[in-house]
């Protein structure tokens, strides 16, 4: 039995995980109020293209976009095979490399913010 | 000895055989609105990026009843994520101290914590509270 | 006294295809358990029926079943809590031998695999006996507590869909090693443990620890063991040059 090389892809799982459950609720909340017609004030434009200046802030959402999206890939990869879908590679390659590339339009807006 | 043993097969159908499977499922497939919220915020921020007139479009869509709905179903399904998170991390992450371990309420508790913490420093710094 | 029914799955090899259930109806003790049921109705209606059970007092592992869909002990299932017929099957997720025998070699040798015995880190002392004291003890105290009942088996739906995952008991006993203040045999575990069938198979569902009639909570275990093949992971591959 050789070690598998699954923490590569678990260890960001997790710290996802945990990102999301700390954070995603809350951001729910604040585009939430926006969609119900009253938009918390950093959802106004000014205020958001001011903060996305910031190199801080976009590597902060780069990093909360990525993770958050890898922590889901991994699971509805996991949930893919739960439900009965075999071909685990396949899945796993199209998950996360349409996580990758998603975190890499993600990072292009920013960088043009 | 006639030994031919019986291998029951196996089908989906175990997710209902009792609610802890359901249960289950259900924090698993958290990761679609999850991942679905993000994607659209990564929508949003291209509409950011490409100025006012593309943000207010973005603002407008949000408001539409499908995003609503979608935002209720996920508000729910994130915070479901978080409870089955912090509930499952005292398992995972046991502290000994002593001859005893710290209670799993009390690190979960601190998880709880936290959260609101920083749940009200986002709603305050932005500009919702 | 109660009457009750049970629906017990029969299984000949000489001369059934497939499996099929069969009913019985007997006269209970109110304080009986699904095995006293069993054993009335071996006594006095089927001797046919064949089941393993020993201690009748939750310690030996033997009795497990499924008793409606559940994995228990049918020593710790009690008829009082059962409402109508009563069905009665074979562990899940493991072939069936005969009637309510399973064949548990793959849970055996899973066992042996992840190394379930004392790999001394040092040498053992030269006067009298290793010293642990209650705190280094307590450390691992309770995945010790595993009585082989296999029912985490049956209910982890991960052993149902990957037969060649380690298994929650499995992986509790190779943690339950690596936690005892004496052992040293963390690395060479790993092999098992940290391979694509050991912990790697998990997802979590928790249902191992919820049906463990001894509180082990292999869970936990195997939870434990994932963060320290993480951080052993990204230890070996970012910091090679660092001595475990």
């Amino acid at each position: 039995m050789a070690r598998s090389n699954k923490p590569l892809v678990w260890g960001p799982f997790a710290a996802g995980g945990t990102l999301t459950a700390f954070l995603t609720p809350v951001l729910v909340a604040l585009t939430l109020l926006a969609a119900l017609g009253h938009p918390p004030e950093v959802l106004g434009y000014e205020r958001l293209s001011a903060l996305g200046h910031h190199p801080l802030f976009k590597f902060a959402l780069a990093g909360v976009i990525g993770l958050s999206l890898w922590s889901a890939a991994h699971r509805l990869r996991i949930t893919a095979y739960d439900l009965g879908v075999r071909a685990d590679a396949l899945v796993a390659a199209v998950l996360y490399s349409a996580t990758l590339a998603c975190t890499g339009v993600a990072v292009y807006y920013l960088l043009k913010l | 000895m006639n030994r031919n043993p019986y291998l029951r097969p196996i089908t989906s159908e175990w997710i209902f055989r009792h609610p802890r499977y359901l249960r289950y499922m259900v924090r698993e497939f958290s990761c679609l609105f999850i991942g679905g919220w993000t994607l659209l915020m990564v929508w949003g921020l291209k509409q950011l990026a490409e100025g006012p007139a593309a943000w207010a479009a973005f603002l407008e869509l949000l408001r539409s009843p499908a995003s609503i709905v979608f935002h209720l179903l996920a508000l729910a399904f994130a915070i479901y994520h978080s409870v089955t998170w912090f509930n499952l991390t005292p398992k995972a992450l046991p502290l000994q101290v002593g001859e005893g371990f710290v209670p799993d309420w009390v690190i979960a508790g601190a998880h709880y914590a936290a959260w609101v913490v920083v749940s009200s420093c986002v709603l305050i710094l932005g500009g919702a509270l | 006294m109660r009457q009750v029914e049970l629906e017990v799955l029969r299984y000949h090899p000489e001369t059934d295809r497939e499996p099929h259930f069969q009913r019985y109806r007997v006269e209970c003790q109110e304080e009986w358990v699904v095995l006293d049921a069993l054993n009335h109705v071996k006594e006095t209606l089927d001797p046919t029926l064949s089941y393993r059970w020993s201690c009748h007092m939750a310690v030996c592992g033997s009795c497990g079943m499924m008793v409606n869909g559940e994995p228990k002990l049918a020593c710790k299932a009690f008829l009082r809590d059962y409402q109508g017929v009563i069905r009665v099957e074979p562990l899940r997720h493991f072939p069936v031998e005969r009637d309510l025998v399973t064949v548990i070699d793959d849970f055996v040798a899973k066992l042996a695999r992840v190394k379930p015995y004392l790999i001394p880190k040092d040498p053992p002392p030269e006067a009298g006996e290793y010293r642990q004291t209650p705190a280094q003890l307590k450390r691992y105290k309770q995945f010790t507590l595993c009585i082989n009942c296999m029912l985490c088996y049956a209910a982890c739906p991960e052993y149902g869909l990957i037969p060649q995952y380690l298994g929650p008991a499995a992986i509790a006993l190779g943690h339950r090693w690596n936690r005892d203040s004496r052992d040293g045999g963390r690395e060479a575990r790993g092999e098992e443990l940290a391979a694509k069938e050991g912990v790697w198979e998990c997802s979590f569902v928790g249902a191992c620890s919820e049906v463990c009639p001894e509180h082990v909570d292999p869970a936990g275990a195997i939870q434990q063991v994932k963060i320290e093949s993480t951080v052993d992971w990204y230890q070996e591959h970012l910091m090679p040059w660092l001595k475990k």
